[in-house]
């Protein structure tokens, strides 16, 4: 019954932020993580592919390794980093407390969390949108279709704005149902309380899959109805961190950019590129400018591999929830993703 | 003589002897530590000091730690519009409205719940405690397992049972018809509504005057029986009051009636009243989990009534129903009144349980609020407050009945 206790999370978390002395000056976030011996980051509780605990209690998934990329960044290795479940409730008060150094939580970058909220976001390491789940039998082709209908969803996402937009804009009627444990609203919806289930596109495979007992009565309705580009985020304040963590998930698109993976970075170091000798360290001194040590984007490609390693092992065709990288491939491919230079 | 009297008797000087004692001797305050009532000073005013010192630490923290993050604070976020929906809503409600009223709308939809809740469980407690008083072994059985059983689950249970049912229930397709005018399926209860055309508002101002004035008439009853002793059961007067005027109104404006009664469309119903799954769900698990409590607080009050009384009435030949009714739960109730306040007190926060069935209550339209503009610090404080005042007012009410049923010292 983890989830009964969220709402009093929330609130010890709040009472953090109320005592607890934010550490968040210039360089102190790395330093407080070296004397640690570890990078604390927030983490979805459980959500197919992005984050959760497997069999044997290690944490897997796509989020998962973007923190341990950190952690390969600053230690040289994929494990030094721990992982806590936060709620969607819970996660701003624990990373504005400084509960975790780093949220890769399915967070959507926006303003208002940019700066009210007094976060950095890294850049986006994940498009998606809005996407629906209904029955298949009840005959919804298109949004329009669903005029009239009970929608589930959780709350504190971007979701339930962007339904309510979606459906204002085609002049349509909807009753929100809004559950914010996962499991129950996955019931909520199979056990058919409502006609739509409204998630992150990229999330609904996974409950069709996992919590609804025949899948196959369940479609996901085509096309993606708002923007939702995940991203990590740190607390201002700290400059050096941010650069770390921008800086990583940059690391990891030119990685793949100039064809450095997780099985051939050891060759690669022998590469006669300067740009992938400056990247993987064996010249040039980029670590050390971000306060690391100077091969660090060879740890993290050694510990995690590239960006598309990355998302091969979580969504690729050989996992059991297989996702089109679509937008998420890299822009020489057609995709969104745009690593800046590392020079 | 109160028990405090008593055990004041019992454990030695009476109050005649302290105010003797304290005339005989007057107190000579002097500013020592010797002295008890300089002491006292001191000590009180050294925690009110550290209180306030506390208080001032965590304030300046606070503001100090969320000015340097750049966090906003603030309670103007309030007139920001909302931009999301909720799903039912007492009052008209828009995601172009502000998360001030969406705010209120998950007030609002709290007292609904709670206060049917408060209802029922009161009803059904006092049917469970005068059941498991009563002498007979099948009904007294009955009554101790519902409360039992009730009582020792917790209550997040009782409501994720009571969802799961509802949720299970087949959906609008195929839902059971009530008459051809309602429906029972996993979407609610969908009722007819009674609708009076362009009579509606005069009819409800003449309700309202009727209630008055069945207050009025069983007064009225009251006094003639007191000064005739010729006694009327107030209640007829009463009720004759509350169905002669509204119906009156309703033939002089004219005798409109339009029902509005649900039909199947779409996804659902049109038309009608739906009661949502997620209300049930709710409602019925406080109800019998307070229930439950109730009915034990209301033995203990039945059985706190000495026993001389109940038999003086047999032997006066009263009905056991007018034993009961006239002797026992008048007296029972002054032991009763008390720790139902704190039961009707623990339901309204229960009701904050909505969050996780998808009740839109206070802390599930607070829950995204909070999410939506990051000011969890002041969306906790309201929410605190917002239960702390509904708690008071409760109580004030309640006190306000105790004092009513109370024995009055004569």
């Amino acid at each position: 019954m983890r989830f009964a206790f969220g709402f009093a999370g929330a609130i010890a978390a709040l009472l953090c932020t109320a005592i607890l002395p934010a550490e968040a000056g210039q360089g102190d976030t790395l330093k407080a993580i070296r004397e640690r011996g570890e990078v604390l980051c927030g983490a979805h509780p459980g959500r197919y592919g992005f984050a959760a605990p497997d069999d044997k209690g290690r944490w897997s998934g796509f989020e998962v390794d973007l923190c341990r990329a950190l952690g390969a960044a600053i230690f040289g290795s994929g494990e030094k980093v721990r992982f806590v479940a936060l709620s969607s409730q819970q996660r701003f008060p624990a990373i504005q407390a400084g509960e975790v150094d780093v949220l890769a939580r399915n967070t959507t970058a926006t303003l208002t969390r940019d700066t009210a909220l007094g976060l950095n976001f890294s850049p986006p390491v994940f498009y998606t949108g809005l996407g629906f789940m209904v029955r298949k039998d009840a005959g919804v082709k298109t949004v329009e279709d669903l005029n009239g209908a009970t929608i589930c969803m959780a709350p504190g996402s971007t979701t339930e704005q962007a339904v309510a937009r979606l459906f204002t804009q085609h002049g349509l009627k909807y009753t929100p149902i809004v559950i914010e444990n996962n499991k129950e609203l996955a019931s909520a919806y199979v056990a058919g309380r409502c006609d739509a289930l409204a998630k992150d596109r990229d999330a609904l495979p996974g409950v069709r899959m996992y919590d609804a007992p025949q899948p196959e009565e369940h479609v996901i309705l085509e096309g993606t109805f708002s923007k939702e580009p995940l991203a990590l985020a740190v607390r201002h304040g700290d400059d050096q961190w941010y650069d770390i963590v921008k800086w990583v998930m940059y690391g990891l698109m030119e990685a793949e950019e100039n064809k450095v993976s997780q099985a051939n970075v050891d060759e690669m170091t022998k590469s006669k590129d300067p740009y992938v000798q400056d990247l993987l360290g064996v010249t040039g001194d980029y670590g050390p400018k971000l306060g690391l040590d100077k091969k660090w984007l060879y740890w993290v490609v050694k510990s995690v591999g590239n960006y598309g390693d990355i998302y091969e092992r979580h969504f690729g065709d050989k996992t059991k929830l297989p996702l089109p990288r679509g937008h998420n491939k890299l822009w020489t491919e057609g995709g969104l993703l745009y690593g800046l230079p590392v020079k | 003589m109160t028990s405090i009297d008593r055990s004041l008797a019992a454990s030695g000087p009476t109050r005649a002897d302290i105010r003797a004692r304290q005339a005989a001797k007057p107190p000579r305050r002097r500013l020592s530590w010797g002295d008890p009532f300089t002491r006292g000073l001191i000590y009180q005013a050294g925690l009110a000091i550290l209180l306030a010192l506390g208080i001032h630490a965590l304030y300046s923290n606070v503001s100090e730690n969320l000015q340097r993050q750049n966090i906003a604070t603030g309670f103007s976020f309030l007139e920001q519009l909302a931009r999301f929906n909720i799903g039912e809503s007492p009052i008209p409600y828009s995601a172009s409205d502000t998360y001030g009223r969406a705010l209120l709308v998950g007030v609002l939809n709290t007292l609904r719940v709670a206060a049917v809740a408060i209802v029922f469980a009161t009803v059904l407690g006092v049917a469970a405690g005068v059941a498991r008083a009563s002498r007979n072994v099948v009904i007294s059985t009955l009554a101790g397992t519902y409360v039992e059983l009730a009582r020792n689950v917790p209550i997040i249970l009782h409501v994720l049972l009571w969802s799961s049912i509802i949720r299970n229930l087949p959906p609008p397709r195929q839902a059971h018809d009530l008459l051809g005018i309602g429906f029972i399926s996993n979407r609610g209860l969908t009722v007819p509504l009674p609708g009076f055309g362009t009579s509606g508002g005069t009819i409800m101002i003449a309700l309202g005057v009727a209630v008055l004035s069945a207050f009025a008439a069983a007064r009225l009853a009251r006094r003639y029986g007191e000064r005739t002793g010729r006694y009327v059961e107030p209640i007829v007067p009463a009720l004759a009051v509350l169905v002669a005027l509204p119906l009156l109104t309703w033939l002089v404006t004219g005798a409109q009636f339009t029902p509005d009664i649900p039909q199947r469309r779409g996804f659902g119903f049109t038309g009608g009243l739906t009661l949502s799954p997620e209300f049930f769900a709710l409602a019925i698990g406080l109800t019998i989990y307070t229930g439950a409590f109730i009915a034990e607080i209301v033995r203990g009050g039945i059985q706190a009534v000495p026993k001389g009384q109940v038999e003086a009435a047999r032997a006066l030949g009263l009905h056991p129903f007018s034993i009961m009714t006239r002797i026992v739960l008048p007296q029972a109730l002054r032991v009763i009144v008390p720790p139902l306040s704190s039961q009707f007190l623990s339901l309204t926060k229960n009701s904050s349980l909505g969050v996780i069935i998808g009740y839109p209550e206070l802390v599930n339209i607070g829950n995204t609020v909070m999410n939506q503009t990051g000011q969890a610090m002041e969306m906790v404080t309201i929410m605190m407050l917002i239960y702390f005042t509904l708690s008071l007012i409760t109580s004030l009410l309640m006190n306000f009945y105790n004092s009513r049923v109370a024995l009055k010292g004569r």
